[in-house]
Formats: structure tokens, sequence, C-alpha cells
């Protein structure tokens, strides 16, 4: 017997390899499985199976810690080495290594929030794709006719959102794709409303969002897919979240961006109101300005288009009344006191036009016509084709005008061709 | 012209015509040629203008997952 036999032999306790480990194991376990762990990450790598791992370490030690595939979730951001945080998880013993290792189930940055992390992140990232850009913006219609809004069928945003349309205009068709706007899921809803709503292809704009609510609340509007899905609608997108100062991915990458959905539903309603006003103004401006023309200029009107004129104006007047109506039962009733006002008017000027024979007006009128460019001058109907350039000169000065019908008169045909 | 013109074409053709005509330097026939084709415009508006309905649908789904337009009954607060 060696002395080292005997030494060995003198020991009551030998533990195997695999024993030793296992009471360590138990120990550490036991202890530690619930434990915060405050460091930076360093050699963090992914492995084939999904599951990360890195080297948490300090200014004095290291500790290799695990965040398994499933445990991902829980952790919105992306790590990088050199990243300071905090974990949350247990201490675990991998016996066939002999090696200990943090399991993690928590993790934050250190400093900020982790959905803050998260959110600058991924705008950092779609940044630098060009999600943001301008000139990918389409240009939200100024006359929508029908306005998709994707929100929850029983929220604030959808009840703004129907207040507003409702007291501003009422000419308007709404159609609401309904999603989840939080929790499991939401995400995958809305991106799929987008896509539904860009194959049915019944809305000219798209209004997406939620009322206002905590980071967590809104976070659907922060997730990749939501914006990669709004940046691929062919459907212009107005973004609505929240409340002023909420801002989400979603706002940046949409067309264009509401601070509230109350105030979206403005922004849509707004141009059209504003539209039809401006065409009801528009078309006051038609009719009040041809009975002045008609009045300052049919004195001096040509001989040969006195009838043409009258014509064309009965039928105007015809067109004119079809019109009026339209407008009459059109929202505004203060816009018909002005409607009145300019069919008196128009129907004066056109009585006022009628009560001129053409005779007298031939009579009185006084024209020599000749044809452009050669200056030549006209003294039939056969003496110009429709198209031509022509030159009439009255007693005050010169009129040009081009032939648009020529109409020989068998009474009065003072040539013959 | 055009019977599938937009609104908002509509309005930017009826704007120029406007504006020519309030010019007034501007020979009868001339003016009678272009009303005409304002009038036409006008008419396109004012069709829009009268229409004052407003619906409210929800897209649903069927009983065969299909797509469903239904009208919208609730939130109706006031």
């Amino acid at each position: 017997m060696d002395i080292t036999s005997g030494l060995v032999t003198a020991q009551k306790n030998i533990y195997s390899v695999f024993e030793i480990t296992k009471k360590i194991k138990n120990l550490l376990e036991e202890n530690f499985h619930d434990v915060w762990v405050r460091g930076e990450i360093s050699n963090l790598r992914t492995a084939a199976s999904g599951h990360i791992y890195f080297t948490l370490k300090d200014e004095a030690a290291v500790i290799k810690a695990v965040l398994f595939r499933g445990y991902q979730k829980a952790v919105p951001f992306d790590l990088a080495d050199g990243m300071k945080v905090i974990v949350h998880g247990n201490i675990d013993v991998f016996e066939k290594r002999g090696e200990y290792q943090i399991i993690i189930d928590l993790m934050e940055p250190e400093g900020i929030g982790a959905l803050q992390l998260a959110f600058e992140q991924l705008k950092e990232k779609l940044q630098k794709e060009g999600l943001f850009d301008e000139s990918h913006k389409k240009k939200i219609p100024a006359f929508p006719d029908t306005i998709g809004v994707i929100t929850s069928p029983t929220g604030a945003a959808l009840r703004d959102i129907l207040h507003v349309i409702g007291r501003r205009y009422k000419g308007i068709r709404i159609v609401i794709y309904p999603v989840l706007v939080q929790g499991e899921g939401a995400a995958e809803e809305i991106v799929e409303a987008i896509g539904i709503a860009n194959r049915r292809r019944e809305v000219d704009v798209l209004l997406v969002g939620r009322g206002g609510g905590s980071i967590e609340d809104l976070w659907a509007f922060n997730e990749e897919i939501v914006a990669r899905a709004i940046y691929d609608s062919g459907i212009p997108i107005i973004s609505a979240v929240g409340h002023e100062i909420d801002y989400t991915i979603s706002d940046l990458v949409a067309d264009l961006r509401a601070p509230t959905p109350s105030a979206a539903a403005e922004l849509v309603v707004k141009n059209k109101v504003e539209l039809l006003k401006w065409s009801k103004e528009l078309i006051i401006r038609l009719f009040t300005t041809i009975d002045r023309i008609v009045a300052q200029k049919k004195e001096r009107a040509s001989f040969y288009s006195v009838d043409v004129l009258l014509h064309r104006l009965e039928v105007l007047l015809n067109q004119k009344n079809l019109i009026l109506d339209d407008l009459t039962r059109s929202l505004y009733s203060c816009i018909e006191a002005v409607i009145i006002r300019v069919r008196g008017r128009f129907e004066k000027t056109v009585g006022q036009l009628n009560a001129l024979s053409p005779l007298n007006t031939l009579a009185r009128g006084f024209a020599i016509i000749s044809r452009l460019p050669e200056d030549t001058p006209v003294f039939s109907t056969t003496d110009v084709n429709t198209g031509d350039e022509i030159k009439s000169r009255l007693k005050d000065g010169l009129l040009f005008s081009r032939i648009h019908q020529i109409k020989k008169l068998p009474s009065n045909g003072d040539k013959k061709p | 012209m055009n019977p599938s013109i937009t609104f908002e074409e509509a309005i930017t053709r009826l704007e120029e015509i406007v504006k020519e005509l309030e010019n007034g330097d501007i020979e009868i026939e001339k003016a009678l040629t272009i009303f005409e084709e304002g009038t036409r415009l006008a008419k396109i508006c004012a069709k829009k203008l009268a229409h004052v309905e407003r619906r409210v649908e929800i897209l649903k789904k069927g009983e065969k997952g299909e797509d469903v337009l239904e009208l919208f009954q609730g939130l109706e607060e006031d």
C-alpha cells in the first residue's frame, strides 16, 4: 500500500464526478433559482437551434448565459455585444461540461425600458431601409368617396371617427375592417386587414389606429410586420394612434400621420367639404360670369353667329336647370339663396338676348370678314372651310375667331358657289 | 368629354374655365364654347354634391368564412 492509496482509503466520502457535480448542481440550483444579474453582453451568438448564447461580464468576472428560443418573445429588443442589461433567471449546472450558466427568462436593457429600446432599434432599422422616406408616401385623395377604418369595432377610436365624419359631412361611405388593436395576435390582424382592404379595393383611403394607451397597449403599431404592411399598401394610409404624445412606428411609415383618430377623420373630410364648397362656388361663378359676358357682348356679336348663339344658350339653359336642381338638393342650404339669385340673373339675360331679333342685330351690326392668314375677303360660306381662322372688323375693333360650323341658308345665298 | 372623369379632374378644369371667363377679354363664341364644357363639368360636380347619404358598413366573416359587408349597427350614441 502506498501512501497515496492509504490517504485515499482513509477518507469516508468519496464522490464520483457525477455525484459531486450533482451536489453542486443541487446547491446552486436551489439557492439561485430566482436571481437578477447586471452585466454586459459579450460573445453573443445565436445557435442553429435558435437559442441565444452569450457571456455576461463586468470588470471582475464572467458568467455564461443562455436565452432559449421559447423565452425570446419576452425580449422585444435585439441583443448586441456591449449592451448593458439586467437579466432574470435561474442558475443551471450542465453536468457533462462541468459548467454553470444562467438560464434567462426575463431581460431588460439598463437605463431604458425594453419596449423603448425595441422601438428605437426598429425605427433605426426601418429608417435605414427607407420605409419612412417622403418620396414613397402616397398622396391622400382630396375627394374620397369611401373611407376604410382598421380598428376595434368597439373602441373609442371608431366612435370618434364616426362622430367627426357624421358632423362634418354625411355624403361618405365608411367601411370598417374590425381588428384587435392590442394583445396577442393584434399585429397579425392589422396586417391581414390591410391586405384584405387592398384586395377588395373598395376604399379610397385607410385610417389605421386606436385610442391612446400605454406603450404596451400601443405595441401592435410598433411591430415590424405592421410597419411593412403599411409600407406595401397600395391604398394611402393615415395612421391615427393614440393621443398627441404617442408616437409609433406606424405613424412614421404611414402616408400621413394624424395625432388622434378624430384628427384623422377631420383630415379626410376637411378636404372633401372644402372641395365641395369650392365646386359650388365655381358653378355659381360659371353662371354669373356667362350672363355678364353675354350682356356685355351681345351688341357686338358678329351677325353670322347670333342664331347659333341663341340656340346654344337655349340648350345650356335647359342643362343649367338640371344642375341647379342638383345643387339645391345639396347640403348647404345657405347656398340656395345664391343659386336663386344667379338663376334670376341668368334667365333675365337670356330673356334680353331672346328679345333681340337677329334681324335687328344684323341691321345694327357691321362686319367685314376676311380669311387668315392671307387676309382674303370672305363673301360667301364657300370662301371658307371649317377650322379656318377669320378676322371680323367691327366699327370699334377686330375679332379673331375660328370657324366651327358652316351652315348655308337657302333663302339668303347671296353668291352661288 | 370623358364620362369617367373624376371629381377632382372636373373641378380643376372648371377652375380654368371660370378663370378664363372671368378674365373678361374673351370673344362670345369662345366664351360659349368653354361655357358649354363648364356646364357639363358642373353637371358632374352637382351630381356629387347631391349625394348626401352616409353609409357605415363593417366587414364580417360569413358562414363559410367568406368576407361579407354588413351595415354597421353599433356605436350609435346620438
